[in-house]
């Protein structure tokens, strides 16, 4: 039925089946837009959120997307700018992983907000000494790049292709991608920087402030550092997960082990920067606000786990795994390797949201829980929906995997 | 209503913020303008077309 | 980032601990005068709008030796480097350098809570509802039309009562002065409280009440190492309550047992 959409020379499933298969995202998609109408109709009171609890699930959710996203401008740079040229054969899905998480943490902070309609106030009203107008500003302007890195991929389609203005501008725009990738590059090590930057620069927040260079906490720098990291990784598990579901190898292994070969190095020297961050913060901010390093960890579920989890089983193992040639060859610690490893990333991204406000900085004052309503869920896995939905369509519907043909003939 | 409004000053912090966010905006307007241009040169028969794959 | 300094009146508040029963007064006052709304659920303390909040602190030790305090907390005013004034990505909230007020401007507010997140003293709130006045009910009855009401989705906080601020200017330069005197502009709370404790007026004014009280022996601020240099101090002869209003390690004071 839809066959003449389909890239040549590859085989897809019946349209019937598809449908079958877009129908749990559609769900989920669906479960969001009632969370969303609610929260935009009834206001934010849908939500456990308080005056505790400012940030919350969604927050928690924006900056691991993007973070796990950065896999989409770190493998751009690598392609285009440092010419590792095996990666082209997975750019395609890195974007559109890219453009998926991108877009979604977009929509869902579209929600976030108290006063959706005035979110162009920060463009308009900036206040350039906050990390989070720098945040607003290259996030949007990078999400225009991922969108002119994804149309030459749409105007590949088949179909679209036979319409001359359209495959040339594509061409075009294709040709010149290495500036795309580099602005990217520029945008993404800002705005992943800046993220961090949030909750560095609270300096009245002892447990996520830091010192730092200049204007910039150290947390800038090692949320860029975490996010190129993780990145790599999350392509590289998304892409097993389609070659899994599809039962098709799609890219070739070269890229594979150049992405977690690269994610190895970053997530290891992460790691030992990230060590001496946290003994620096617990021998410098903490002791100079008057607090000690346990009494960040004593209350409620966050306890020193939280640290072992993060740089010990997320952090160190899954580094360890991916350094090892051996085990990144091996299919099996491949994924465990990466999948620890964006784990590690996320539980990072919770600890500086959610932990950073549940511990009270007035002595008196006292530390409070947090959990999501089924209204902030409903929007969270409203991106999961979304990103399956659109990932689904350009696989069927875009030659996304240059060697797929090469690596599927009988 | 308009943003210069009471404390806007043009100063350093200022000059650097917007300088590469709009060093960064022309650098993609310019790209999508120059693509855009060369199809249409292509399209009139000023260019060769090139092809891929 | 600017600060208030120079020759201009920087307002600032102490309040008297030894004199402060915890009648709340001050809550009241001040949120009538500010039409602060009423949550449908107002038991639910993490959400609901005080601008002035009364917290109850105790010394923590058993019968006979128990010792109970109260703690009125308006806004800070911070002067330095102002937590929530250097986050605000919109530029929703300022620090004026002529009156050391930090302003919240409900119109341009986008409600992104960056603010809240940053102040240590959780002296803003958010609108997590709309503005409960339903007509009937009185509560519109003490709607004041100096202060403007708030929709939902914006943050708000305590502003000294910048209202008043303006009303005595206004007043003053009807009568042809420039200058305002000590009494003419302070804060609802300090204005209803019954015990007198709290004590509003500039400062930078050597001759103001409030600026001999903030240097006295008695004197401290609220998580002072922080470095925020709030513009309220609280007075206390009590060693216990001096020791709650910060952090301390155990090798600096033995800490007082933390108390809810």
């Amino acid at each position: 039925m839809d066959s003449v959409l389909i890239p040549e020379g590859v085989k897809r499933c019946s349209p019937g089946k598809f449908f079958l298969w877009t129908l749990p995202w559609l769900g989920l998609l669906g479960w969001g837009l009632v969370s969303a109408f609610l929260c935009l109709y009834k206001g934010l009171n849908q939500t456990n959120m308080t005056n505790y609890f400012a940030f919350a699930l969604w927050i928690v959710f924006d900056l691991a997307v993007i973070a796990l996203g950065a896999g989409a401008f770190f493998t751009g740079f690598l392609t285009y700018i440092i010419g590792k040229k095996e990666l082209k054969d997975i750019i395609n899905s890195a974007v559109i992983i890219g453009f998926i998480c991108y877009s979604g943490a977009v929509a869902m902070l579209g929600i976030d907000i108290g006063q959706p309609l005035r979110g162009w106030f920060i463009f308009w009203h900036a206040n350039v000494h906050s990390m989070l107008t720098e945040v607003s500003f290259c996030i949007t302007t990078y999400l225009g790049v991922l969108l002119i890195e994804y149309i030459p991929i749409i105007l590949e389609n088949r179909k679209i292709e036979e319409i001359r203005e359209l495959r040339l501008f594509g061409n075009n725009l294709h040709e010149i991608m290495a500036v795309f990738a580099a602005t990217g590059t520029f945008l993404s090590f800002f705005h992943q920087g800046s993220l961090g930057g949030l909750f560095g620069v609270m300096y009245a927040r002892p447990f996520a402030a830091r010192g730092g260079f200049y204007i910039w906490p150290w947390t800038f720098f090692l949320f860029i550092l975490s996010a190129i990291a993780a990145g790599p990784s999350f392509t590289i598990l998304c892409t097993k997960l389609v070659e899994k579901i599809t039962r098709k190898k799609l890219v070739p292994d070269k890229a594979f082990q150049t992405l977690a070969k690269i994610s190895g190095w970053l997530l290891a020297l992460y790691m030992v920067l990230k060590i001496a961050d946290t003994i620096g913060w617990a021998y410098g901010i903490v002791p100079k606000a008057g607090l000690t390093f346990m009494d960040f960890y004593k209350e409620g579920p966050y306890g020193v786990w939280l640290v072992i989890a993060e740089i010990g089983i997320f952090g160190i193992v899954p580094a360890i795994i991916l350094l090892i040639p051996k085990a990144r060859q091996t299919e099996g610690w491949l994924i465990a390797g990466c999948l620890m490893n964006c784990t590690g990333i996320v539980l990072n991204r919770f600890v500086f949201t959610v932990v950073t406000l549940a511990i009270p900085v007035m002595p008196f004052d006292k530390f409070v829980s947090y959990l999501p309503t089924w209204q902030e869920w409903g929007i969270s896995m409203a991106v999961i929906g979304y990103g399956f939905l659109l990932y689904s369509l350009s696989y069927r519907y875009l030659p996304i995997f240059p060697k797929e043909k090469e690596l599927n003939t009988a | 209503m308009l943003p210069f409004i009471f404390e806007w000053q043009w100063n350093v912090d200022h000059i650097i913020f917007f300088g590469f966010l709009y060093l960064a905006l022309g650098i993609v307007g310019l790209g999508i303008t120059v693509a855009a241009i060369k199809t249409v040169f292509q399209l009139l028969g000023f260019m060769r077309e090139r092809h891929f794959h | 980032m600017e600060e208030a300094h120079g020759k201009g009146p920087r307002y600032g508040m102490t309040i008297d601990l030894d004199k402060c029963t915890g009648c709340a007064t001050c809550m009241v006052a001040c949120a009538a005068e500010n039409n602060v709304t009423v949550w449908p659920d107002e038991s639910d303390k993490q959400r609901n709008v005080a601008w002035m909040r009364l917290y109850k602190i105790t010394n923590g030790k058993p019968f006979p030796h128990t010792e109970v305090s109260y703690f009125p907390r308006p806004c800070m005013q911070c002067e330095h480097h102002t937590p929530c004034v250097s986050v605000c990505p919109a530029t929703a909230t300022r620090l004026d350098p002529n009156t050391g007020i930090v302003s919240q401007i409900y119109t341009r507010c986008i409600g992104c809570r960056y603010c809240i997140a940053a102040c240590p003293y959780h002296a803003r709130n958010f609108n997590w509802y709309d503005g409960y006045f339903p007509k009937g009910k009185g509560l519109d009855k003490y709607l004041s039309p100096e202060v403007s009401p708030r929709m939902r989705g914006v943050v708000e906080k305590c502003t000294f009562c910048h209202h008043r601020l303006m009303r005595a200017k206004e007043k003053a330069y009807a009568e042809g002065r420039r200058e305002l005197e000590e009494g003419e502009y302070i804060t609802a709370c300090a204005e209803a409280c019954p015990a007198q404790a709290i004590t509003f007026g500039d400062l930078n004014n050597p001759n103001h009440k409030v600026s001999k009280l903030a240097k006295s022996p008695r004197a401290f601020r609220l998580l002072e190492r922080l470095g925020t240099e709030p513009k309220v101090y609280y007075l206390s002869s009590k060693e216990w309550v001096r020791k709650l209003a910060d952090n301390y390690r155990p090798e600096e004071l033995q800490p007082v047992t933390k108390a809810g």
